[in-house]
């Protein structure tokens, strides 16, 4: 068959798909539920006559962690890629977040610019961090706010339990916070017999299923309506075959309020705190900082020492920023802004640590320290769209994952710099101008130079590093193999399982190599 | 043009290319070539050095990036059919001392699209004419790294370098795709080593390609439509694959 026949052919056969309406498998979308029977699509009684209630797939969960031994990002991105309904609904959804992204950032036409500044005024804070601190602890304290410092994690909740206990509180109603995950909080809390209640929806399904957020800002985002059905019914008793979003999330909230009302204390993060006015920022959708903070008499605010901020105009740079960042709607429903305790009332803040004082002394990765957690890395990462949050295995997941988690433990997260293809797109939408594409390959040295690379990887790479490095033998390796596959490209290659071909067909080795074409063809020079 | 004053240029064939895609570094030679560059092939070239640097390996890298340099360093432009390879030279050549030398290298290093965009800059190709439906790949590296195009996540005025000289090629129809600068999961070694993603990712951009009517796949970069094309065959997807080199250089088909 000569090209033209093949050509042809292939032209015959896509007409012919595209009027059968019939693909690949491969590419038929696997939850379509546009179906199209014998050319047409179905008739809306054949439609609403299949089960309304959809075959519900097992929500594939996360990575397995085996103590300190190395996290592998990719077995579990396999196993949520196999789970074609929860991979395409993920894809999807954080797809739609970028999209919309996208659609406020060019209603802003000085977008660049506030990446610039947002970008400058973290570096400059971060490059002062000691006197902004204790400028915001005096401010704080003469608004009324304890402060207190926690070097790690452990500190942090040994401080908040001695809180708790002064106040006799046996119930914390809290908002969400990255910080709090870090620390292992909920698991301490536990422990001392302390109950804690998340107040914001996707949180609090992740505590009834006692599994970590998979996102910063859409913590269960990973999670299907049913999966959810099937949580609620376990832990609040609701109907497992109603998945219907309003039934949930009412049922949710008819069993959560109450909690809510009578609970002894609450506790919110922070999302910038303003060392000028010794006061701190609170940005929520659905109000529920607002009620962990105002509804008990006792407020406990965990922060990060990275969220400082000099003065309030700087927060406007960060606020226009940050929700068109994270899910594409120009503010969040609620800013609150934190001032001192009411009246009756007591409010403590405490400024953790928990290593970012190591990270800001570390020359190639101390500017992930500006992250202000949006998730625009996140929901614009390929990968991490098509593996699920909780892949990562650690508390921060996605590109800005791969950054921040090794800092935590540089063998444990050993693996995940690799969980990239390097492909910038993260760095273009982050708002504070993190080079996280750039910092992610600066990780794959630290580990190569750490013998922290799996002996395989190593041995690749080496033999790779020979052969391309000496003409001869390079030549020599090529021209003595009748399919320069054999040999070429030895990286792509060099894999018992031969990775390659399981989902794709090899490539075509060609008669000659452009270099033998070249010799013939032009001369030996 | 620059005809009157004839500079050396230096083509470097990647290793991937050299083995897989010669037809590529056939095109490129001859479209320099076509107008007026001297070109030079350089016989002890091998690679740039990138799948050991990509993988952290940079002491691996050191050998191979000292022998580039060697390669190429005494001509005026450095011109390679891959973004991928040249933004690797330009940007990470870094496990050998920054020599003038090296700085040299790196400075005079050009993507084939670049050089022909900005350098030589082209303003037609009367021997080209390709009457197909075609999706313009970007690699990564070519369009983030080494600036061809606007980018989707910035707010910037849109333009593409690919695109304007595609658009001087006869007949020739492009057409868009729906997630235009989604990387497509090759990223090297990461195909390998991260199997199962980088197929997912494949198999999503050639569902997209295929989605949007094109017959063709074109890019500046062979690497990703190697594993694109792999991708596609397993799937059964009659999609074609070829590279802007060709295309400009007058391939029919």
């Amino acid at each position: 068959m000569n090209d033209n026949q093949a050509a042809i052919q292939a032209a015959m056969l896509g007409a012919e798909l595209a009027t059968s309406g019939m693909l690949h498998p491969e590419l038929a979308a696997p939850s379509d539920e546009s179906v199209v029977k014998e050319g047409r699509r179905l008739e809306h009684a054949e439609g609403t006559s299949r089960p309304i209630r959809p075959p519900s797939e097992p929500q594939p969960r996360g990575a397995r962690i085996r103590g300190n031994r190395r996290v592998s990002q990719s077995e579990a991105a396999n196993r949520f890629i196999a789970a074609t309904q929860h991979e395409k609904m993920h894809d999807e959804r954080l797809w739609d977040l970028r999209q919309k992204r996208d659609r406020v950032m060019h209603r802003i036409p000085e977008w660049e610019e506030l990446r610039s500044l947002a970008s400058a005024i973290k570096e400059h804070t971060l490059t002062h961090l000691d006197e902004y601190l204790d400028q915001f602890e005096a401010n704080a304290r003469s608004n009324g706010i304890h402060v207190h410092w926690a070097r790690d994690g452990a500190e942090h909740n040994r401080i908040v339990h001695e809180i708790l206990r002064e106040h006799g509180a046996t119930s914390l109603i809290k908002s969400k916070s990255m910080l709090t995950e870090e620390c292992g909080f909920r698991t301490y809390m536990a422990s001392v017999g302390i109950e804690v209640i998340e107040t914001d929806l996707g949180e609090r399904i992740q505590q009834l299923d006692n599994e970590d957020p998979s996102h910063v800002v859409v913590p269960a985002v990973h999670k299907l309506r049913t999966d959810v059905a099937q949580v609620f019914a376990k832990t609040l008793g609701t109907d497992p075959g109603n998945s219907n979003v309003h039934y949930l999330a009412e049922a949710q909230r008819e069993a959560t309020r109450p909690l809510i009302l009578k609970a002894d204390a609450g506790m919110t993060g922070a999302n910038f705190v303003v060392a000028e006015t010794g006061t701190f920022v609170v940005c929520t959708n659905e109000g529920n900082a607002d009620l962990s903070a105002n509804v008990p008499k006792l407020h406990i605010a965990s922060i990060g020492i990275e969220k400082l901020i000099p003065s309030l105009e700087h927060l406007a740079v960060f606020v226009r920023l940050l929700s068109r960042s994270a899910l594409g709607s120009p503010i969040t429903q609620y800013t609150s802004h934190f001032r001192g305790p009411r009246v009756g009332g007591e409010m403590h803040v405490v400024l953790v640590d928990n290593g970012r004082s190591k990270r800001l002394g570390m020359e190639e990765f101390w500017t992930s320290l500006k992250c202000i957690r949006c998730g625009a890395c996140m929901n614009t990462c390929p990968v991490y769209r098509r593996s699920g949050g909780l892949s990562y295995g650690a508390t921060y997941s996605g590109p800005i994952g791969l950054i921040i988690d090794p800092t935590f433990n540089r063998h444990k997260y050993s693996a995940l710099p690799f969980s990239s293809t390097l492909n910038g797109s993260c760095t273009n939408v982050c708002p504070v101008k993190i080079n996280i594409h750039e910092q992610i390959a600066a990780w794959r040295k630290v580990m190569a130079e750490n013998h922290e690379l799996p002996l395989m990887k190593k041995s690749a790479m080496k033999a790779a590093g020979a052969l391309l490095a000496h003409p001869t033998l390079y030549r020599a390796a090529i021209a003595s193999a009748d399919v320069a596959l054999n040999v070429l490209p030895r990286f792509a290659l060099y894999n018992r399982l031969n990775a390659w071909g399981k989902h794709r067909e090899v490539p075509h080795a060609p008669r000659q190599t452009f270099h033998s074409w070249y010799r013939k063809n032009r001369g030996t020079p | 043009m620059h005809k009157e004053k004839a500079k050396r240029v230096g083509l470097f064939i990647p290793c991937y290319v050299d083995a897989f895609h010669p037809d590529v570094g056939i095109a490129t030679l001859e479209l320099l070539e076509r107008f007026g560059v001297e070109v030079d092939y350089p016989f002890d070239q091998t690679c740039c050095g990138q799948p050991m640097t990509n993988s952290g390996c940079h002491a691996e890298s050191a050998a191979t990036e000292a022998l580039f340099v060697k390669s190429f360093q005494d001509y005026d432009y450095v011109v390679a059919p891959s973004g991928s390879c040249v933004h690797h030279v330009r940007y990470n050549l870094d496990a050998i001392a920054q020599t003038d030398a090296v700085r040299k290298v790196q400075q005079s290093t050009f993507e084939l699209v670049e050089f022909l965009h900005d350098i030589l800059k082209v303003e037609a190709f009367p021997w080209a004419e390709f009457p197909h439906r075609v999706a313009y790949h970007s690699n990564c590296n070519a369009l983030r790294g080494l600036g061809h195009a606007s980018m989707s996540e910035l707010r910037v005025e849109p333009f593409s370098k690919p695109l304007d000289l595609l658009r001087k090629v006869r007949g020739i129809e492009v057409v868009q795709l729906a997630r235009p600068d989604e990387c497509c999961g090759f990223g090297g070694t990461f195909s390998v080593f991260e199997e199962g993603v980088s197929s997912k990712m494949g198999h999503d951009k050639v569902r997209d390609q295929s989605q949007s009517g094109a017959e063709y796949v074109v890019s500046a970069d062979s690497s990703c439509m190697m594993h694109q094309q792999g991708c596609a065959e397993r799937a059964g997807v009659p999609l074609k694959y070829i590279h802007i080199a060709q295309v400009l250089n007058g391939a029919s088909a």
